[in-house]
């Protein structure tokens, strides 16, 4: 089928491209906009390795076209950063735990670790796990990805203690 | 894994999704969540010519209804459903039932809608509609369909949707009915967010001495399509539901099933745990229940 | 916290707590795992696989799918074995030939039969669909004690019989020990197939310069010899095949050995002069891919006295490799160095057998086989013990091997370097509060939950010599197992060493860097480790064995302490002083009675690099140093009777789960789970601690979720990850650990292997658990992975 034109905002980055309508968001991000750092694990929506915010949301991007992203933002792993290049909290926690070995599911994690504290600030042990239990680490056996979660939400909050949860109006708290 | 070729239409309006289907002829299929079309087609066992998505039709999105029941539109992200309190209030059995669908990156996607069109056998959300005996609506170029739950599961992952007709919403009839409703659901699955083996779900209604008023109970994963289990749902009505009663009662749903095996459980091995299940849940429902019962 | 080596050494940079180098990258998404290399005009390759567990392949029409625009090529398995010579197998098997994709006949089902080649993956995709081929299904077997039978189907039927492998060891009087013993006791365990499956499946990249005729490659591989295999098949000398190390694996665990992938891809950008990638997809991986474990069923017989002293023990192994062979059989022959576990057990018996069927190919998986040779061992110990009604931890401290003993050489003629057995199990009881943990057991068990306990302990054989291979093979007479490190200081002062290898998240440059900062006595995080590519280093035999700490932290001390010595040197001919009269600290030289005398690090740099007239008489200018290790205790060959020295370092584990089952549904629930670690010294607690967490999950997986089930057609109905289940987040407790230190004395710092312990004992943990909770009801289960319905299915024989 012949490629139709996208526009697509990609960490605050505006990318206008021709795609195929079968190409994933993942394949896109990946080969087209050479945003390398969401990797693809088993193309089927089950281990998380290609997770992405969309609209603000955690989502699988092998499990969207590129094409309905069209009008939408993404962010991905290279936007954690700050513009200077700096780690944010949560990525340097990960860094200070150890919570990664061969570092290939890392940025999925990182993404849905993200989403959470940002909805989020203190999270319990289960709302951590529930954010990453549909990420698969072969690495870790978790420990030190959940250590690393909660030890950036602790240091954002001691860095901000007025925080609270954005992006998320309508979460109800019981 | 990449998908086959097609075509995409965005559709903006329900008119056009009828448009396009209308037009598109039996091999173009409808998009919302995409969480099990999209791995469908990347492993080729789905192979769409035109894909009509409707992720941007403002008409197919959004929680509403009345007193007698709880509208969710079709495309409406199963997260967004989960969060909501007037879910929440009004089908206690279906926020319950959301937790245990896939995982949140995946409810972020997926929709209540796609679900029950997709029809997996072990899926909650069908499982639930079911239970609730939920009123469909469907939409075609030639006009609105009303579609009762009972005949909408045809077979696995079949349903009596025409190839032109997009499901628009889904009424969960609200048990408004007087007496204290309590919700129970319970599934077995191999890992935590894994598609269940069983998955059974009881709504109960107990008058103010705990007696059993009404009931409505089903299963998922014992037979191509979600299975309503009358005979349990008959066996509780008057009871109080004293763990004799409700033990005899799932008992029956084990000899309403005919299930059968896969790489993960054998037919017994459900047969088994799906009366498990079904007890489970009803003890549950009736424990919520009495718990409200309980309180001034 | 600080470790100790053997001279009682004080460490500023080992075993302290530290930041790694890799994770940097890593939580920047700037990883370069293979498929973020591309290249100017790369194709994309998909494969063709077979439907048929066996099957002739009579023709193969490959029109249609050349007439898509975009593709390429489409190769058949008849065209690339005239082109390449057969894979390389562990055995002496030349009527078992394996190639990348199957000639005339199929084997499994998912084996490649065609490769296409396109502009995308995409398109390849879309070509592989419309290659035709005709089959002509033939008998198959699945099942490894069905393939022994005189009239099974032949898989290889040049070879004449499915059996590819069969050797029983005797060492020591097992007969005797038997005679004598008290008590014996028999028993089967089973090993489920499952395997490592990284998130990352497997990848390369080849490209092929007629002009330098050298083929570059980049792939997510840890394999000993990897480069010189692939230029064999492909036929090319050795120095014209470049793999690149600078690739970062996405997890391996031990499977990443894509000989055949490479093969493929080598001669297809030979073949058609562009660059060739081939990422496999999780389909095509976890069929095709060639990497499934070892599948196992034990015969175990042990002989024990009455006060649970355990005399002998008779092992038949029989092993399902799957199709080809491979590197999978030597499996087998690594469980030979620890064949006692940590136990003094006078003389065992052991039956290796291997038997190819029509299932997808077994490669090395995380403990090279040891894995499941624990699970039957440590089942043994349980067994024993009920049988005495004697307390599991009890029969484990009569029997372990005691700290005086070491070096302590078992029946097969390993030796075990060093340990402390009894101390790391008190120390992970007390962790555990185990009086308490007791008392919270049963009072589940007063609720009427079962409840569990497991007890077990296991040996993590490490930095390995290769001696399993000519145990196996005659004909190969490897007896050493060398790594090597470059280090440089150059110019300016800064050092940078060289390793020849590539990581999948183990931390190596971490390490090197760790190891050399210590040497040098300079801050680590100046140092910079880079990974070279084959022909540009020395040799390497990359991350397997749990071999990397000792032997590539052996040689990265060895080139530092060299640089060392010549930074002394260079002092000494300055200060007109002999060396002896020097002391070394922080990079600079000084005189030992008279500190103020001294020449700084940068001075010493200077001399070396520009200053040749103030350098000692015919030294080499420039400060670099390479060091290639041999394998402590390496270099011999087995004796005629199979008795071999294998790995030179032993580390240890104790491990204690609590767990619960749901009557109702078999389903398992880890509550607790405490673990006691012993590696020797750690050169960084985290990659420790890391690498004991993740195997500890593997090895939950392999005992409660994993396994590549087949059905009686031949077909692998676990396939996706939809079925095949890895544990996530919700199936793995908070893992609670205890360190000891008993340091190797056979290394450069004490230390020992770690990547695999975890694995090798969590399965036979979770086993003694589960079967813990079902003595009340006197039933036991040794088959893994004990999934809800064959334990629900199993308690349905007690209830009705």
């Amino acid at each position: 089928m012949k490629p139709r034109e996208i526009s697509v905002t990609v960490n605050a980055k505006h990318y206008r491209s021709e795609v195929p309508p079968r190409l994933t968001l993942l394949d896109y991000l990946r080969e087209v906009l050479g945003l390398t750092g969401t990797h693809a694990g088993c193309e089927h929506g089950v281990c998380g390795a290609c997770s992405v915010i969309f609209d603000g949301q955690p989502i699988r991007s092998c499990l969207m076209f590129a094409i309905q992203a069209d009008g939408h933002e993404v962010e991905t792993v290279e936007g954690l950063a700050g513009a200077d290049g700096g780690l944010s909290p949560l990525q340097d926690a990960f860094w200070e735990a150890h919570a990664l070995q061969c570092g290939y599911c890392t940025p999925g994690m990182l993404m849905a670790s993200h989403a959470l504290l940002r909805a989020n600030p203190d999270p319990t042990e289960d709302e951590i796990k529930e954010a990453i239990g549909g990420n698969l680490c072969r690495c870790t056996g978790y420990q030190q990805i959940v250590e690393a979660v909660r030890l950036a939400a602790k240091r954002m909050r001691e860095a901000d203690p007025e925080a609270g949860p954005e992006g998320n109006k309508d979460r109800v708290d019981e | 894994m990449k998908a086959a070729a097609f075509d995409y239409i965005r559709a903006g309006d329900l008119a056009e999704v009828c448009r396009a289907l209308d037009d598109g002829g039996p091999d173009c299929k409808i998009i919302a969540g995409g969480q099990t079309l999209v791995p469908m087609m990347a492993m080729r066992l789905a192979r769409p010519s035109i894909l009509i998505d409707i992720n941007a039709v403002g008409e197919l999105q959004g929680i509403g209804g009345d007193e007698t029941s709880l509208v969710i539109k079709a495309c409406t992200r199963q997260a967004a459903a989960e969060r909501s309190p007037e879910v929440r209030a009004k089908a206690p059995l279906l926020a319950k039932a959301l937790r245990f669908v896939g995982h949140p990156q995946t409810r972020n996607r997926g929709t209540v809608g796609g679900s029950i069109a997709n029809a997996d056998p072990v899926a909650e959300i069908p499982l639930v509609a079911l239970t609730l005996d939920a009123g469909l609506v469907a939409e075609s170029a030639g006009g609105a369909r009303n579609i009762g739950i009972s005949g909408f599961f045809h077979g696995l992952m079949e349903t009596s949707l025409a190839a032109d007709e997009c499901l628009t919403e889904v009424r969960f009839p609200v048990w408004n009915g007087g007496g204290i409703v309590g919700t129970g659901f319970r599934e077995v699955s191999i890992r935590a967010g894994d598609f269940a083996i069983v998955a059974a779900a009881v709504q109960l209604a107990l008058d103010e001495n705990g007696v059993c008023k009404r009931a409505a109970v089903a299963l998922g994963g014992v037979a191509p399509t979600p299975l309503r289990i009358e005979a349990t749902a008959e066996a509780l009505l008057s009871s109080d539901l004293d763990a004799k009663t409700v033990g005899e009662a799932a008992r029956l749903a084990a000899h309403e099933i005919d299930p059968v095996a896969d790489v993960h459980a054998s037919a017994e091995y459900r047969r088994r745990t799906a009366r498990v299940m079904v007890e489970r849940a009803i003890l549950e429902a009736r424990d919520e229940a009495l718990g409200r019962v309980a309180k001034p | 916290m600080s470790s100790e080596a053997p001279e009682g050494r004080r460490f500023r940079y080992v075993s302290r707590k530290r930041r790694t180098k890799e994770d940097r990258r890593f939580i920047a998404g700037q990883g370069r795992f293979v498929a973020d290399i591309s290249l100017p005009g790369m194709k994309h390759v998909a494969l063709v696989t077979s439907p048929h567990p066996a099957a002739r392949i009579e023709a193969i029409r490959t029109e249609e799918a050349l007439k898509i625009e975009g593709v390429l090529a489409v190769i058949t398995g008849e065209e690339l074995a005239r082109a390449t010579d057969p894979l390389m197998s562990g055995l002496n098997l030349p009527d078992v030939r394996r190639f990348p994709l199957a000639v005339d006949r199929a084997r499994y089902a998912g084996e490649w039969v065609a490769a296409v080649v396109a502009d995308s993956r995409y398109i390849a995709e879309d070509g592989a669909e419309l290659v035709e081929v005709d089959y002509d299904p033939l008998p198959f077997v699945v099942d490894a004690e069905e393939a022994m039978n005189e009239d099974a189907p032949a898989v290889h039927p040049a070879h004449g019989t499915n059996v590819l492998y069969q050797r029983k060891f005797v060492y020591g009087a097992v007969d005797d020990d038997f005679a004598a013993a008290d008590h014996r006791l028999a028993f089967r365990a089973c090993w489920g197939r499952s395997s490592t499956v990284p998130i990352e499946t497997f990848g390369v990249l080849a490209e092929w310069h007629p002009g330098t005729g050298i083929l570059d490659v980049w792939a997510s591989i840890q394999m000993p010899k990897y480069p010189e295999q692939i230029a064999r098949a492909l036929r090319l000398d050795a120095n014209c095949v470049r793999v690149h190390y600078d690739v970062d694996v996405g997890g391996s665990y031990g499977v990443k050995r894509g000989i055949k992938h490479t093969v493929l891809v080598g001669y297809l950008a030979r073949k058609l002069g562009c660059p060739v990638r081939l990422i496999e997809d999780r389909l095509e991986n976890m069929t095709g891919g060639d990497a499934h474990g070892p599948e196992r069923i034990f015969d175990v017989e042990a002989a024990f006295n009455g006060d649970g002293e355990i005399r002998s023990l008779r092992i038949r192994a029989l092993d399902n490799v799957g199709a080809y062979a491979g590197r999978a059989p030597l499996q087998l022959a690594k469980p030979i160095g620890a064949i006692v576990g940590p136990y003094r057990i006078n003389s065992v018996e052991y039956e290796a057998i291997s038997v190819t069927t029509n299932k997808t190919v077994q490669e090395a998986v995380r403990g090279f086989g040891q894995s499941p040779t624990n699970f039957a061992i440590e089942t043994a110990v349980d067994k024993i013990a009920r049988a005495l009604d004697l307390d599991r931890v009890e029969i484990r401290k009569r029997n372990f091997i005691r700290k005086d003993e070491f070096p302590y050489t078992i029946p097969s003629g390993s030796e075990y370097d060093s340990g402390d057995y009894l101390t790391v199990q008190d120390k992970v009881l007390d962790l555990a509060d185990f009086p308490a943990l007791l008392a919270r057991r049963d009072a589940l068990r007063a609720e009427g939950t079962l409840a569990g306990i497991g007890i077990s302990s296991c040996l993590e054989p490490s930095g390995g010599n290769a001696a399993f291979e000519p145990l196996f093979n005659p004909a190969n007479e490897t007896t050493t197992w060398m790594e090597s490190c470059v280090t440089k200081i150059d110019l300016a002062g800064t050092v940078t060493s060289i390793m020849a290898t590539a990581s999948a998240g183990q931390g190596h440059e971490t390490l090197v860097a760790t190891v050399t900062a210590e040497e040098l006595e300079r801050d680590p995080d100046g140092i910079r480790v880079v990974r070279s590519d084959s022909l540009a280093s020395l040799p390497s035999n990359s991350p397997v064995a749990s071999r990397m700490a000792i032997m590539l932290g052996g040689a990265a001390s060895g080139a530092a302490k060299i640089l060392k010595r010549k930074l002394i040197d260079i002092a000494a001919h300055n200060l007109q002083l002999p060396a002896d009269r020097l002391v070394y600290e922080g990079g600079n030289v000084a005189v030992r009675d008279d500190p103020g005398k001294k020449l700084a690090w940068d001075e010493l740099v200077e001399i070396a690099h520009r200053k040749y007239h103030q350098m000692p008489l015919g030294m080499e200018p420039g400060l670099q140093a390479s060091y290639v290790w041999e394998v402590p205790k390496g270099g011999e060959l087995p004796d005629a009777d199979g008795r071999v020295r294998m790995y030179p370092c032993y580390s240890f584990e104790a491990h204690i789960p609590l767990i619960e089952i749901d009557r109702d549904t078999g389903q398992v629930k880890i509550l607790e789970y405490f673990i006691g670690h012993d590696c020797g010294t750690m050169i960084n607690p985290d990659i420790v601690h890391g690498m004991v967490y993740g195997g500890i999950a593997h090895g939950i997986g392999a005992a409660l979720y994993e396994i590549f089930a087949y059905n009686e057609d031949g077909q692998l109905l676990t396939g996706t990850f939809m079925d095949y289940l890895l544990p996530s987040v919700h199936e793995i407790p908070d893992i609670k650990m205890v360190d000891h230190s008993t340091p190797s004395p056979l290394t450069s710092m004490g230390q020992k292997g770690t990547g695999e312990g975890g694995y090798l004992g969590a399965p036979a943990a979770v086993a003694s658990a589960v079967n813990d909770a079902l003595a009340p009801l006197g039933l036991e289960l040794d088959a893994l992975p004990m999934r809800p319905g064959d334990i629900e299915a199993l308690l349905r024989t007690k209830s009705g």
